[in-house]
């Protein structure tokens, strides 16, 4: 074996232990200690995350004229969903366009607060519509009326879409 | 060596991706649980956990949480929150909210799924005898799709705790596991090598290099097992198998470099230069900033040399010599950039998040020279946790200055209800109060008539039911009796008898009407009652909406004054957290190229005293031919 070839083994082999090493490199400690001030911060910023969340319901959305009005998929639907249109006392109050993501997460049992706001007591007119394609790539488009009863505690209405129909329910 | 490359393989790559998912759910009677799923499924963790947690917080401050419609979730919401939080790499805090939903009041089930995923958590943390302690805590029924992880899951434990025997049988019985396929007998192979029972591991290995390839995952794996075997027969000199087992690897794999670079030296440590070239002129081709290309721009112009064909030898190592220059250059402008802050820049690019393989597209990005270099270290376990924690600050950034806007327009909404409520509450309140006066008054009455018509129930007074005619007509007679008796003077027999009769009619009409009156004094304290419940509402109505209308501005200023100084905490925190994490990230990228510039350099070295070597063997050849050079 010549010397150049001798030599380029021995890089060749060196190259291979470089590599190897180089997933040491950094020090396991240093990583560790960043890693845990990570964690506390998300788990503080987590936290501000819950308190601004009951904050904001309290200021904007006070139990006694909050409403929120929440969707999910039948169980085993098939079809896709693309959009969602809700009208509530007559007013356009949300339109949402499906991402694939969200899709298969209402597929997968997910329920989407598609809007929170606040009414009255009493009755109020929604009209949810929405916007698809079937299996077999024919397209849907379903629309329900439905009345509102709210109570003096918080609203919470719940749409289920099916190809074949919209479910309501208040509470 | 080849042990410690074996081992370290195994541990940083040989298991299938068993990202945490939330389990599937059983009928949803909580909507607020099935938004926070609605997050997760999507891979939005921080929401998921900020939605759960603010559910979990407010079910736990209930006075009858059995009431509440998480009630029949809770076991699984707790276990979720933790399975978020271990998603989103907050180990610590998952690893305690998992142990809590171990030693709570679960169905057996879900403790099994929650001991599973915190000895994953011990297992990726590096600390197997912790993860065997809580696998030791398994009882009972074990969810169906965990059986075959959590075998796996204890064999790669007891590998990292070295105990290769122990993890045997483990393995052996997940030979028939789908999920399983290639990364079973893969891992066996290993184990049974560093168990010295090396020929039987060769077998599983060899196994592992022929499993029907069903995926990208299985692929690779079989690759993996293929480059390990063959490398493991290249060391012992055993060229011929070692060639066969090379060339099982897939071109277009992660391995296919360094198993097109193996194959070569299969053939020529067997003096094969000829057949070697085949490999490495396809590895040749490849992407120069790849270590195993850079090294086989060596290789072929020796096997070239050695074929005797000194002069293309030379002509080649000019060419690598010229590449090695060339690329050195480049290191020199890619770690410039990185000190520029480029490379960060470069990392957190938008586009990027919608590409899964997003690593090799940051090579292919025509204006990111800083990362060309970089493939291998950004594929690295602590390159990616570096950046997974450096995307996760950027976002918290964001979040965190988005709040502080959100926090002063509440403010501002504060402000803007007590300037409208508080001059009108006066005038609103003095007219209450009189109301509220004249409310209690009727009350009062109405009480009155309630005690009065109970009474007479008891004690019939028919006088009491008397109408105001009857009464001012009781009342004459009264009068004129009085005058009669008074006068003293002997009156009209009639007058007198005229008066008895008028008595006598009054007091006939009272008492043959006093049932009657007394059905009607019913029916009218029923209207007037109905009538005081309407007033009632009204006034509890008001009431709430006096409150409503004080409580939408009073009481949020300290609130929202100790949130600003969290989050501008929170931020000087992150700002931080993110420069050193940054800062880490640049140091490892500095030193990777620094690394692969020192090895250039020596490349560069070795090709320049050959290129000399092989033009005075070609000189030597032509002077022999008689040739002139």
């Amino acid at each position: 074996m010549s010397r150049i070839q001798k030599s380029i083994i021995i890089t060749l082999a060196a190259l291979l232990i470089g590599h190897i090493a180089l997933a040491e490199e950094a020090s396991r400690e240093q990583i560790k200690g960043l890693d845990e001030q990570v964690q506390e911060i998300k788990g503080d910023v987590l936290s501000i995350a819950t308190e601004l969340k009951l904050l904001e319901e309290k200021l904007l959305y006070p139990s006694n004229t909050q409403v929120t009005i929440f969707v999910s998929l039948a169980d085993g639907e098939k079809f896709r969903l693309d959009s969602l249109d809700l009208t509530l006392d007559n007013k356009a109050v949300a339109h949402h366009l499906y991402t694939f993501k969200e899709l298969e997460a209402l597929r997968k049992g997910g329920v989407q607060r598609l809007y929170t706001g606040n009414i009255s007591t009493g009755e109020h007119p929604l009209v949810v519509s929405f916007y698809g394609k079937t299996d077999s790539g024919s397209d849907i488009e379903k629309t329900g009326s439905f009345t509102v009863n709210k109570n003096i505690g918080p609203g919470i209405v719940e749409i289920i879409l099916a190809e074949q129909m919209i479910s309501f329910s208040d509470k | 060596m080849n042990r410690l490359l074996i081992l370290l393989i195994t541990l940083l790559f040989a298991n299938p991706a068993l990202a945490a998912s939330p389990a599937a759910q059983r009928e949803l009677k909580d909507l607020f649980f099935g938004e926070a799923l609605y997050h997760a499924y999507q891979g939005e963790w921080f929401d998921a956990i900020a939605r759960l947690d603010t559910e979990l917080t407010l079910f736990h401050a209930l006075d009858e949480p059995e009431l509440d419609s998480l009630y029949s979730h809770l076991g699984q919401a707790e276990f979720d929150v933790g399975d978020f939080e271990l998603a989103y790499r907050m180990h610590q805090r998952a690893g305690r909210a998992i142990t809590a939903v171990i030693e709570g009041d679960v169905e057996q089930t879900v403790r099994n799924r929650a001991i599973y995923r915190l000895a994953r958590i011990y297992f990726q943390k590096g600390q197997p005898v912790n993860a065997l302690q809580a696998l030791d805590r398994l009882r009972g029924e074990t969810p169906a799709d965990l059986v075959d992880n959590l075998l796996f899951l204890r064999a790669e434990v007891l590998m990292a705790d070295s105990r290769f025997n122990e993890a045997v049988p483990f393995l052996e019985n997940l030979q028939g596991a789908k999920s399983l396929a290639g990364f079973a007998p893969y891992n066996l192979g290993i184990a049974l090598i560093d168990d010295d029972r090396e020929e039987e591991g060769r077998q599983w290995l060899d196994r592992a290099g022929q499993i029907e390839v069903r995926d990208s995952a299985t692929a690779a794996i079989r690759d993996k097992a293929n480059l390990v075997l063959g490398e493991m027969l290249l060391e012992e000199k055993n060229f011929e198998a070692a060639k066969l087992i090379f060339d099982r690897v897939r071109l277009s794999g992660p391995f296919s470099d360094r198993a097109l670079l193996g194959s070569g030296w299969a053939d020529a440590y067997r003096g094969r230069f000829d057949l070697a070239l085949v490999p490495w002129s396809i590895l040749a081709e490849g992407e120069i900033t790849d270590p195993s290309v850079q090294e086989v721009m060596l290789a072929v112009p020796y096997a070239y040399g050695r074929l005797g064909l000194y002069s293309n030898a030379a002509l080649m190592y000019g060419r690598a010599l010229e590449v090695f220059s060339i690329e050195i250059n480049k290191l020199d402008v890619s770690t410039q950039s990185i000190l520029d802050g480029k490379f960060l820049a470069a990392l957190v690019r938008e586009e990027l998040k919608q590409d899964a393989n997003w690593v090799v597209t940051l090579r292919e990005l025509p204006d990111a020279p800083e990362t060309y270099y970089l493939l291998d270290m950004m594929a690295s376990n602590d390159f990616q946790e570096y950046l997974k924690n450096y995307l996760d600050l950027k976002e918290i950034r964001r979040k965190l200055e988005r709040w502080q806007d959100d926090l002063n327009a509440y403010a501002e909404i504060i402000a803007v209800r007590r300037a409208y409520y508080e001059p009108l509450l006066p005038e609103i309140d003095r007219a209450f109060q009189k109301l509220d006066a004249r409310m209690r008054s009727c009350l009062q009455q109405r009480d009155r008539i309630v005690k009065r018509l109970q009474t007479m129930l008891l004690m019939p007074r028919p006088d009491a039911l008397a109408t105001a005619a009857e009464r001012i007509i009781a009342a004459q007679l009264t009068r004129l009796e009085q005058t009669v008796a008074a006068s003293g003077q002997k009156v009209d027999n009639a007058i007198s008898a005229r008066i008895k009769r008028l008595r006598g009619l009054l007091l006939w009409s009272l008492q043959t009407g006093y049932d009657q009156r007394l059905t009607e004094a019913y029916t009218d304290l029923q209207e007037l009652n109905q009538k005081i419940d309407v007033l009632g509402r009204q006034y509890t109505a008001f009431v709430r909406s006096r409150q409503t209308a004080i409580q939408s501005y009073q009481g949020y200023d300290e609130t929202i004054r100790l949130q600003q100084v969290r989050i501008e905490e929170a931020l000087i925190k992150v700002q931080e957290l993110m420069a050193e994490q940054g800062n880490r990230l640049e140091i490892m990228a500095v030193n990777e190229l620094t690394l692969r510039r020192e090895r250039l350099e020596e490349l560069r070295v070795k090709a320049r005293f050959a290129m000399a070597d092989s033009y005075d063997r070609a000189s030597r050849v032509q002077e022999k031919r008689g040739v002139k050079p």
